[in-house]
């Protein structure tokens, strides 16, 4: 078993301001639209070093989103950021007609997603964006787990000809990609191999899967595999299918609501291909509220005890076709002196 | 259909024109958009007619550097229409400068043509710079294209932005407003076809967008006023913009009075004809008037 560790903590958005500097430098064509939150979503590191290809347009997404699609229907490589809560939404249908439908090279940093930026409250949690922008044809949406790769992430979209929305986050987080790991659009990791129960995550539920994992290896000696999905759109059918087959019974977990983000890409791919019971973690059709952020991944249920929890419901699903377990609500019971 | 309809292949060059030249050209728009329309059975004829004059000037006058026998020339100079309903006059005009084949126009929202109801640059269509439609996205691209080429790569491009003024009413066209204005940028010029209606009835009467001068000039634009059916006054009004830009001076707001339909008597000033096409007969009474 491959035991994977920690070698520290930073924030996802450090790694979003860092690679678009790491851009900047290779590609004169990258230009940044400030929204007033630079220093919050760290585009401010690419001001300071290139303060001629920065543009500031004040709070004001839905033109900040389409002075990038000008930009990039005039040849540059236009990043817009600011909280997907207006990042995504706010400027919902500059997305869809401007930069979708015009298949325009733009790309989006949606920072400060999910419950994890913590006391600003619901009005800032974005946990709905990913069921609305998988949805629009030509678009590219990522989710990295961590800083490393949601720098790697980062450059990757700036690398990539066409629409891309980067998702990422606030606070520090655990680091456990490797600088020399490999990060491929739309070619999901498999971080532990498993046979038991799938588990399939993007975003900071990435390092909980990894936790339920060794918690089911030692409890009741389940190999689950774990898969990051940090690409949603395009998904990696063949990885899915593939785990799904090989196990049996699948987990997913994101920060973001239950309906129609990853649940939902992961399902289709395979109800298509290869129906097993499935069972999803993530928020449950309700907004999130003012907490500290990793009070609220605990009080939403958005932590390594949901996805061992959920292993277990469904591997019994898998073994008996339906299960007594999902009348427990309260996953205490399969965690209790852990 | 019983009336026959055929569009003419005669294009126009882009050079300075006495004043009486342009009849002849807008006069041809004016056809195309009737013709095209009555054959596509839905579409907008009420907008192209009335801002068919200010089109006529602006690229047939010598106000704007294109080539349209190379639509990717990367020195040319842009235009948006950014009431994207309003593409039958962007079409023919395209049309009549070379971009394509006139006899396409017939083509008009049908399944598979390049000119789609509202321009899609999916299609491909040479001429066509974005697609546009959902109303106050267009004229914020226009300010990011200005923006690339004012503030990025400092070159002395123009780009042209037709708005309606009942697209006014968007929000969002006043957050393009504000960075075009905040951003200085000269070489950036705004058109507002100032016909007053809209589909429900009068702008007026809907939402006032009024007074539209005093708005744009407190958002830092130079504005001229003029009526949108004298061409000389609509030469006067680019002429400025090329001083404005020149000078490093303020963006440009060309506040263009017209009339819905003008052209055709029984469209002219009816807001009713903001989205309806005209049946056969209909069309032929407007093509007799279009001689």
């Amino acid at each position: 078993m491959t035991k994977i560790e920690s070698y520290g903590n930073k924030p996802t958005r450090d790694g979003f301001g860092l690679g678009l500097v790491e851009l900047g430098e290779k590609d004169e064509r990258i230009v940044v639209i400030g929204a007033d939150v630079s220093g919050s979503v760290k585009t401010s590191y690419f001001q300071e070093r290139f303060p001629d290809r920065f543009i500031s347009v004040g709070v004001a997404e839905q033109n900040a989103t389409t002075v990038a699609v000008g930009l990039a229907l005039s040849g540059k490589i236009p990043f817009f950021s600011s909280y997907s809560a207006f990042a995504a939404f706010r400027n919902a249908d500059q997305i869809r007609v401007s930069i979708c439908y015009n298949e325009a090279n733009v790309k989006i940093g949606g920072g400060h997603s999910g419950l994890t930026v913590g006391p600003d409250g619901a009005t800032h949690q974005s946990l709905e964006e990913v069921s609305f922008l998988r949805t629009l044809p030509n678009m590219t949406l990522i989710c990295p787990a961590d800083f490393e790769q949601a720098k790697k992430a980062t450059v990757a979209i700036g690398e990539m000809v066409g629409p891309a929305y980067l998702r990422f986050g606030r606070p520090s987080v655990p680091m456990f990609t490797k600088p020399e790991d490999e990060f491929i659009i739309g070619k999901a990791d498999i971080l532990r191999e498993g046979t038991d129960i799938s588990i399939v995550a993007n975003g900071i539920m990435v390092w909980e899967a990894l936790k339920a994992a060794e918690a089911l290896k030692e409890k009741h000696n389940i190999n689950a595999e774990v898969i990051n999905c940090h690409t949603i759109k395009p998904i990696d059918e063949n990885a899915l299918v593939n785990s799904a087959k090989k196990c049996g019974a699948m987990v997913t977990a994101e920060e973001h609501q239950v309906h129609g983000g990853l649940s939902g890409a992961v399902a289709e791919v395979l109800v298509k291909n290869y129906p097993i019971p499935m069972e999803f973690v993530g928020v449950k059709d309700t907004f999130g509220g003012s907490g500290e952020p990793f009070e609220l991944t605990e009080i939403f249920g958005l932590t390594w005890k949901e996805i061992y929890a959920s292993s277990l419901l469904a591997i019994d699903r898998k073994k008996n076709g339906s299960s007594e377990i999902r009348k427990v609500k309260d996953v205490a019971v399969y965690t209790e002196g852990m | 259909m019983s009336l026959e309809i055929n569009f003419s292949s005669k294009v126009f060059e882009n050079r300075t024109r006495e004043h009486n030249e342009y009849d002849e050209i807008a006069l041809t728009i004016r056809q195309d958009i009737i013709k095209s329309l009555v054959l596509a059975k839905s579409g907008h004829p009420g907008g192209p007619l009335g801002i068919t004059d200010v089109m006529s000037v602006l690229f047939f006058g010598g106000n704007m550097k294109y080539e349209s026998s190379n639509p990717d020339w990367s020195e040319r100079d842009r235009f948006v229409l950014s009431a994207g309903h309003m593409a039958p006059v962007q079409y023919s005009t395209l049309a009549r400068a070379g971009y394509f084949p006139t006899d396409e126009l017939n083509t008009l929202r049908k399944y598979g043509s390049r000119l789609q109801g509202h321009p899609g640059l999916d299609m491909h269509l040479p001429g066509i710079e974005t697609s546009s439609g959902s109303l106050g996205q267009g004229v914020s691209i226009a300010v990011g294209m200005a923006m690339s080429d004012w503030i990025i790569d400092k070159n002395d491009r123009k780009v042209f932005c037709v708005t309606g003024d009942g697209e006014l009413q968007e929000g969002a066209s006043w957050e393009a407003a504000m960075a075009a204005g905040s951003h200085k940028l000269s070489n950036f010029c705004w058109i507002v076809d100032n016909n007053d209606c809209q589909i429900d009835g009068r702008v007026k009467d809907i939402l006032s967008v009024y007074p539209l001068k005093e708005k744009f000039e407190s958002f830092n634009f130079d504005v001229i006023e003029i009526d949108g059916h004298d061409y000389k006054q609509i030469q006067s009004a680019f002429d400025r913009f090329n001083e404005n830009q020149k000078n490093n001076g303020l963006p440009t707001c060309i506040i263009a009075k017209t009339y819905m339909g003008e052209g055709v008597s029984f469209m002219k000033d009816q807001y009713k004809w903001h989205g309806n096409p005209p049946n056969e007969d209909q069309a032929e009474t407007a093509l007799s008037e279009l001689k």
